[in-house]
């Protein structure tokens, strides 16, 4: 258990965020344009289907003898000169970046974009020790100044306008009157930036893969602060889960070929940053210092578990980008680190399932997550799972499972069902204008708020089938 | 998408068209849309199709299921199995309860003393555009509906059965019927069973955007295959006093 349990209901904390206009006109934005873009780059290339099953593959081969992968990567990092720490918990993951920023006497980290980091709120706990963490992706370094959280994996100010982004820089920045024009903007977030990476003694980053046959750590980034974070800085902590170690190379160009087409788009990001322990003698730039925090919160676990097949997924943030629901109300709405679709089962993963008693049920289970995702995890399959263990494991409100568990009972009985159907054609009756429904007591009011509900027809099919 | 697509007789072409078929109404369409069944059994006589309705029928568990009530749903399913063990093919009027029975009887009643016959009914279960269009071949219609159509895209008929033909090929083969494209109309109408009253405000807030779009299509009518969607999307255009209509795609057909 990593993350405070959010207790606002997710009913409530939903239409909060539908009451958003701005974030709704930012979301609507920016998902089409992600939408689209993704589309495109898969339609103009045809091996990509079968990438995206390779790449699959890989995931499931891996996490098959991930032992022996982890410790070929260990071997091989610290053969190059790094160190490595196995970390169980959020709180282990803290206390080894703590120990390594008190003793190098670091005062500054700079951060390039990494949700595992955001995970183990390691940004709280920098500063508690007198260190200040320093965001340099734009879009984190704009949350940052917002004292906010990422509301997306990929894009985590996907929720701002620009128009809020220049009115933020404006205050925070001591910068008054500044256009909401993005080039101005990242142009006085790249001098902002520019000093800190020079002050800084510490460069944390997290990692999108980690090759175990040569120790590489992969960075996939657009703006080159992942480069930056890794090589100016006297220390480097990346900070991963485990399940981001892919055996060789050869595996890491398939993931590079479906990752950034997936995110945003584009045919390969950026900048891909490959990293290879500390500096060696005669190189000139890199840190003196390379360490690799493998993060496990929960994931092991999952090996065996019901939610394995999240262990596949490559943070691209695809399956936010199509679901409707993440579409209507964001990523805060969510209430944990991870949103969105992917976001429900590894917060169940890190939190445990009564964690997402709610959130399992944010979904109508439509599948664009499973179709858009570059590994196929098959999300809407784990949620109903997840719904399972509620069940199961009596977290579910015990008045549901009653509902549930009488209406199963109807449906096994043709007379019953025929008798239900007949109370509610007389129970119906007195809310019943115009040949339909707009107003219903009590709980069916949920639907009647909104929408008109059609009367129950005055004969079943099954009761006219004699007379067709 | 047009008549490219509208080759499914030759897939078909093998094996005889049956002679008969039950049809499993469904909950909804039994309760709420009867009208749409008595569409689908006028059309299939007139195609030459005897069809049949095994008594004591009720819901294929699909609420249970999504939400989670695995062995309440298993009970529902064996009882289904029971009463279309005899059917050649079974036609189902909604996509999403032609994918439950297709995709998760078998899970659910692996290792029972009903697992052969859950095989069975998956094999022989049919949505009724696929059972139409890849089964009897037949495309040719006609329609009494006027103005432009546009297709909805159930999410469980094209994510799950992967179907986004039939329908289409259905519309386009319509005599006399203009068929207009549905800007977004592979997502989700906000229905999702239970979602819709779990979290009625978002549910609302996606189907907001479906009108939307379909306000923007120009068609005058939606088409869609299956029940839950259509109670959603009609309920929002009742609800906003709309002149446009939403129809089951057995509606359409003549």
């Amino acid at each position: 258990m990593t993350e405070p349990i959010v207790t606002t209901p997710l009913r409530e904390r939903a239409t909060n965020a539908l009451g958003d206009r701005l974030l709704h006109e930012a979301l609507d934005i920016a998902t089409t344009r992600f939408i689209t873009l993704r589309r495109e780059a898969f339609d103009d290339f045809p091996e990509g289907e079968q990438l995206r099953d390779r790449a699959r593959a890989i995931k499931e081969a891996t996490l098959q003898r991930l032992d022996t992968y982890l410790e070929m990567l260990v071997a091989n990092v610290e053969r190059l000169g790094g160190h490595v720490h196995f970390a169980a918990t959020a709180e282990e993951a803290r206390d080894i970046v703590l120990g390594i920023a008190r003793r190098t006497g670091a005062r500054m980290a700079v951060k390039s974009k990494s949700m595992a980091t955001e995970e183990i709120h390691l940004n709280d706990a920098l500063q508690a020790i007198g260190v200040t963490p320093v965001e340099t992706d734009l879009g984190e370094y704009i949350i940052q100044l917002a004292h906010e959280r990422p509301s997306h994996i990929i894009a985590p100010a996907i929720h701002k306008t620009k128009g809020q982004v220049a009115e933020l820089f404006s205050r925070e920045l001591g910068r008054p009157g500044l256009p909401a024009d993005p080039e101005v903007l990242t142009k006085i977030a790249r001098e902002e930036l520019r000093e800190k990476f020079l002050q800084a003694d510490l460069g944390i980053t997290g990692a999108n893969f980690a090759v175990a046959d040569t120790g590489t750590v992969v960075l996939v980034t657009n703006e080159g602060n992942g480069r930056m974070a890794t090589s100016l800085p006297r220390v480097h902590v990346a900070v991963m889960g485990v399940e981001k170690v892919i055996p060789s190379m050869t595996d890491l160009a398939v993931f590079l070929a479906i990752l950034a087409k997936s995110a945003t788009g584009q045919k390969l990001s950026v900048y891909t940053t490959l990293v290879q322990g500390p500096r060696r003698p005669g190189e000139l730039e890199g840190p003196d210092e390379f360490h690799l925090v493998l993060l496990d919160n929960g994931r092991i676990a999952q090996i065996g578990g019901t939610l394995r097949e999240s262990l596949y997924c490559l943070r691209c943030g695809a399956c936010l980008n199509v679901c409707p629901v993440y579409r209507q109300i964001g990523g805060h709405a969510y209430g944990y680190t991870y949103p969105g679709p992917i976001g429900i089962l590894l917060t169940a993963m890190i939190n445990g399932p009564g964690s997402v008693k709610d959130l399992a049920h944010a979904s109508s289970l439509c599948g664009a997550c499973a179709e858009a995702c570059p590994v196929r995890i098959d999300i809407p399959r784990m949620l109903i799972e997840l719904r399972r263990e509620m069940d199961a494991r009596r977290i579910a409100p015990w008045t549901e499972r009653v509902v549930f568990k009488t209406f199963a009972r109807i449906l096994r009985s043709p007379w019953l069902y025929r008798v239900g159907a007949r109370i509610g054609r007389i129970a119906q009756r007195p809310f019943v204008r115009d040949g339909g429904i707009r107003a219903l007591p009590f709980f069916f009011g949920h639907w009647t708020r909104t929408r008109d509900l059609p009367p129950m027809s005055a004969r079943t099919f099954q009761e006219r089938w004699r007379d067709l | 998408m047009t008549g490219e697509h509208a080759r499914p007789g030759a897939a078909s072409a093998s094996t005889a068209a049956p002679r008969r078929a039950a049809l499993m109404i469904t909950c909804l369409a039994d309760m709420f849309y009867p009208e749409v069944g008595e569409r689908i059994v006028r059309l299939l006589r007139r195609l030459g199709v005897e069809v049949t309705l095994p008594p004591g029928q009720t819901c294929c568990g699909l609420p249970l299921f999504n939400s989670g009530y695995h062995d309440e749903a298993a009970a529902v399913a064996q009882r289904t199995v029971a009463l279309f063990r005899e059917d050649e093919a079974v036609i189902v009027p909604s996509g999403s309860c032609a994918w439950m029975v297709k995709h998760e009887y078998p899970g659910l009643l692996r290792g029972s003393a009903d697992a052969a016959a859950a095989e069975r009914l998956a094999e022989r279960t049919w949505e009724f555009s696929q059972f139409l269009v890849r089964r009897l071949g037949h495309t040719a219609f006609e329609t009494d509906v006027q103005g432009p159509l546009a297709y909805h895209d159930s999410c469980h008929l094209l994510r799950g059965l992967h179907e986004g033909i039939a329908p289409r090929t259905l519309l386009s083969h319509l005599a006399g019927a203009q068929v207009v494209p549905l800007p977004g109309s592979d997502e989700c109408c906000g229905f999702g069973g239970s979602f819709s009253v779990r979290l009625p405000e978002v549910s609302t807030s996606i189907l907001d955007r479906k009108l939307a779009n379909l306000e923007a299509s120009g068609a005058r009518c939606l088409v869609a295959c299956d029940a839950g969607c259509l109670m959603q999307i009609r309920g929002g255009l009742a609800r906003r006093n709309s002149p446009l209509r939403a129809l089951h795609l057995a509606e359409v057909l003549k």
